[in-house]
């Protein structure tokens, strides 16, 4: 048995999930999209289960959450919706109801957040409710784990009887209701075979939902008989077809409320929002205030917790290596599957495990600043800022995680409410120059521009998020043209997070993260591995200069003469800097020859001044390392996406240091 | 007196007369609870001047001034939203 939990954003449908659900969770992605698609057994039921779907505020098809949602809905047909209503904010949250109702699916409303709603002398009576509405309504909090054991006894029931909701018809206004009889009358053949209900298709054609239009496949006639029907409507209220069918349903609503809900005057959570409003969104306290928090929060996951976790547990991994690597040897595997295990697959295996100490943690603090409501008040507060490049408020937070790691950063990407700025959020991020690139600049800053340290390094990261800047201004009139998804945000109550949920999330991000990223980035240290082990005729080889991977650096070196990094030894490390950043050092170093004290004079040697900088710049734009590359494919959901940010982040930065280059030759530098 | 939302001003409530602006953007403004006759009070304007923070049945929505500026309202004399914080940011 399948049930569908639907719900507007901030309904409590997550916890009320979280809470249902037993220890068996998957997650993956609703068919074709990058949405998440959360699924779940119920606790104590065998065989029931539910799926969460996104959080909507209507069915229509212009965001792809509504699409989304309406296709699982129409097509999957699950045997019963939850649909979860935020009672302290009734009104507006039945506007989703109505059109599930629509759909004849057995239904059960939960009515979430009742004990604040009694807390504050509210009141809903839900047994008038359940008689206006024609379906099961049930009180619930689902924080406070209330009500739940009924809300799924009787969400089984309706399912087990294929109970429907008993009422469709909510019209007030006699042009409507007689627009929408005549057209589900015109269009009952059509929907069953489509299987769509015919009311709700029916109100959707007088919204004038095109979708729904192409899939009836209606003849001329009908589609004409169906205009003129919706022309008469329109006259005849004075109004057009998509406020018909708002209003109709909004009328509706009020006067269901007006009978079976004592509205709390002011509640005490509406309160306290405002109060701490009052410094959070404050006119010069906010932006201060925002931005110290992100500080903090990156300054702990990357440095306080992150780096030690990240450390303690690559200590682990080296040791573990060393022990099995001195087994396999004294067991006297052969020299080229012991290179191939250790070299190749540990490693891969170790740099993904690096990796899950900051995802985890910046998790952590991120659904934290979610759930308890702060997102939406960032999403306010930067939203002038990011509008300028095309994105909106919201989409400031994975870009300063980027500075940190590029990984978790496109991770909370996911959570933007539209596709368009997911997209382009993804495609932005790496170009804030991420922790790994660190120690390249360190070495090259130091060896080159002793004077100027802090003025380079400056110059390094404000090019990265001057070409994001860009980046996005071409994009938001190119790629990316077209309307923008309206905003129009909620802005909920502060809520105390609750404990379960955000451990949840950290679990379920890392695991996705091991899960998805683990083949990608074993398969590509372990091609290049084999590409350092190798020389073309596939002998191994005894130094790094004859391999394939050397080979590969020479066919490359022209490449980058115009960059004034002609010497092969410097596209080889660029290639090699694929697998990590800081692996461009370590290779510099092994190709020179030279020791730790001696890898200053040796890249001297090879560099020019003008040439490092170029060289800086290079590193600091050319594609990801193979774990952000591993994530972009799980965030844009396809490889052909994934192939286009490598290949668009690596002619930028090309471009970008030949600029640098042949500028500086021109200055006389 | 007629006017758009964007010229209400902070603290100050409003009876919704119209609403326009593109169609998809306009769609979701109604579904949003902002009908004909709901009555608006906005709340605050973010640091930056833009966007604007509403409260409507019994809710807190943010819209950018721009498409405020497609909401026609008349403005009422008493908050009968509930909303005590008037001018809290001003």
């Amino acid at each position: 048995m399948i049930i569908a939990l639907a719900g507007n954003p901030n309904s409590g449908k997550t916890t009320l999930f979280n809470q249902v659900t037993g220890s068996h969770r998957r997650v993956g992605n609703f068919p074709g999209v990058t949405v998440e698609q959360k699924t779940g057994d119920i606790a104590g039921h065998k065989g029931v289960s539910i799926v969460d779907m996104p959080g909507i505020y209507s069915l229509t098809s212009y965001s792809s959450d509504e699409i989304i949602s309406r296709d699982f809905l129409l097509k999957q047909k699950p045997d019963a919706i939850i649909n979860i209503v935020d009672a302290t904010n009734i009104e507006r949250n039945l506007y989703l109801t109505m059109q599930l109702i629509e759909l004849q699916i057995p239904m059960v409303l939960a009515l979430n957040m009742m004990d604040e709603v009694q807390a504050n002398n509210g009141s809903i009576d839900t047994m008038l409710l359940r008689h206006t509405l024609g379906i099961t309504v049930v009180p619930i909090s689902a924080k406070n784990k209330q009500g739940l054991a009924e809300l799924i006894e009787l969400t089984m029931h309706a399912a087990q009887h294929k109970t429907k909701p008993q009422r469709i018809d909510f019209c007030s206004a006699d042009a409507t209701h007689r627009a929408i009889h005549a057209i589900t009358h015109l269009i009952e053949d059509h929907a069953l075979k489509q299987e769509i209900p015919a009311r709700f298709a029916a109100t959707k054609l007088v919204e004038g939902d095109e979708k729904i239009l192409k899939q009836l496949d209606l003849s001329k006639h009908e589609e004409e008989t169906i205009e003129h029907a919706v022309t008469e409507m329109v006259a005849h209220l004075g109004t057009d077809r998509e406020a018909a069918i708002v209003d109709m349903r909004y009328h509706f609503i009020e006067e269901t409320c007006r009978a079976s809900v004592v509205k709390a005057k002011e509640s005490r959570e509406y309160r306290r929002s405002v109060s701490i409003d009052n410094i959070l969104t404050h006119k010069f306290l906010a932006i201060p205030v925002f931005f110290g928090i992100m500080f903090s929060i990156f300054w702990m996951t990357f440095e306080v917790f992150g780096n030690r976790l990240s450390d303690a547990l690559m200590w682990c991994m080296e040791h573990l290596g060393e022990w099995l690597g001195g087994t396999l040897e004294e067991f006297g595997l052969n020299p080229a599957i012991h290179s191939l295990i250790m070299d190749g697959a540990y490693e891969g295996v170790s740099a993904v495990l690096g990796f899950l100490p900051f995802i985890v943690i910046l998790f952590l603090f991120l659904s934290l600043l979610e759930d308890s409501g702060y997102m939406a008040r960032v999403a306010f507060v930067m939203d002038k800022l990011l509008r300028k490049i095309g994105l909106s408020g919201r989409s400031i937070v994975p870009m300063l995680m980027g500075f940190g790691c590029t990984v978790p950063a496109i991770m909370s990407a996911r959570t933007l409410a539209s596709e368009r700025d997911k997209k382009m959020t993804v495609l932005l991020t790496p170009f804030m120059s991420c922790g790994a690139k660190v120690p390249v600049y360190v070495l090259f800053i130091a060896a080159f521009f002793a004077e100027h340290q802090a003025l380079v390094m400056m110059s390094l990261y404000l090019t990265g998020v001057l070409l994001a800047v860009l980046s996005g201004l071409v994009m938001s009139r190119t790629v990316f043209r077209g309307a923008p998804v309206p905003f129009v945000l909620e802005m909920p109550n502060y809520r105390f997070p609750s404990a379960k949920t955000v451990l949840l999330l950290m679990w379920d991000r890392g695991r996705d993260f091991v899960q998805r990223a683990f083949t990608f980035i074993l398969v590509a240290t372990v091609i290049i591995w084999f590409l350092q082990y190798f020389d073309v005729r596939l002998n191994p080889v005894e130094d790094i200069a004859d391999s394939m991977l050397a080979y590969l650096g020479r066919l490359l070196a022209p490449i980058f003469a115009p960059l004034g990094l002609g010497d092969w030894r410097i596209s080889t490390a660029l290639v090699t800097g694929f697998s990590a950043k800081e692996v461009v050092v370590s290779t510099l170093a092994v190709l020179t020859g030279a020791g730790e004290e001696t890898l200053t004079e040796a890249i001297q040697a090879l560099f020019t001044p003008l040439a490092a900088f170029s060289f800086l710049i290079f590193t600091l734009l050319y594609t990801p390392c193979v774990a952000a590359v591993a994530t972009f494919k799980r965030e844009l959901g396809s490889f052909k996406g994934m192939l286009l940010v490598v290949i668009y982040q690596t002619v930028v930065a090309w471009l970008a240091a030949f600029c640098v280059y042949r500028a500086g030759i021109m200055l006389g530098l | 007196m007629n006017m758009t939302l964007r010229e209400l001003g902070v603290g100050r409530s409003g009876r919704v007369l119209q609403v326009g602006g593109e169609r998809v953007l306009r769609h979701r403004l109604l579904e949003m609870g902002i009908t004909p006759r709901t009555v608006i009070t906005v709340k605050k304007i973010a640091p930056m001047g833009d966007p604007v923070e509403l409260f409507l049945r019994g809710y807190s929505l943010t819209l950018r001034l721009a498409d405020a500026n497609n909401i026609t309202v008349e403005e009422i004399a008493e908050d009968t939203s509930g909303n005590q914080e008037r001018g809290a940011a001003a």
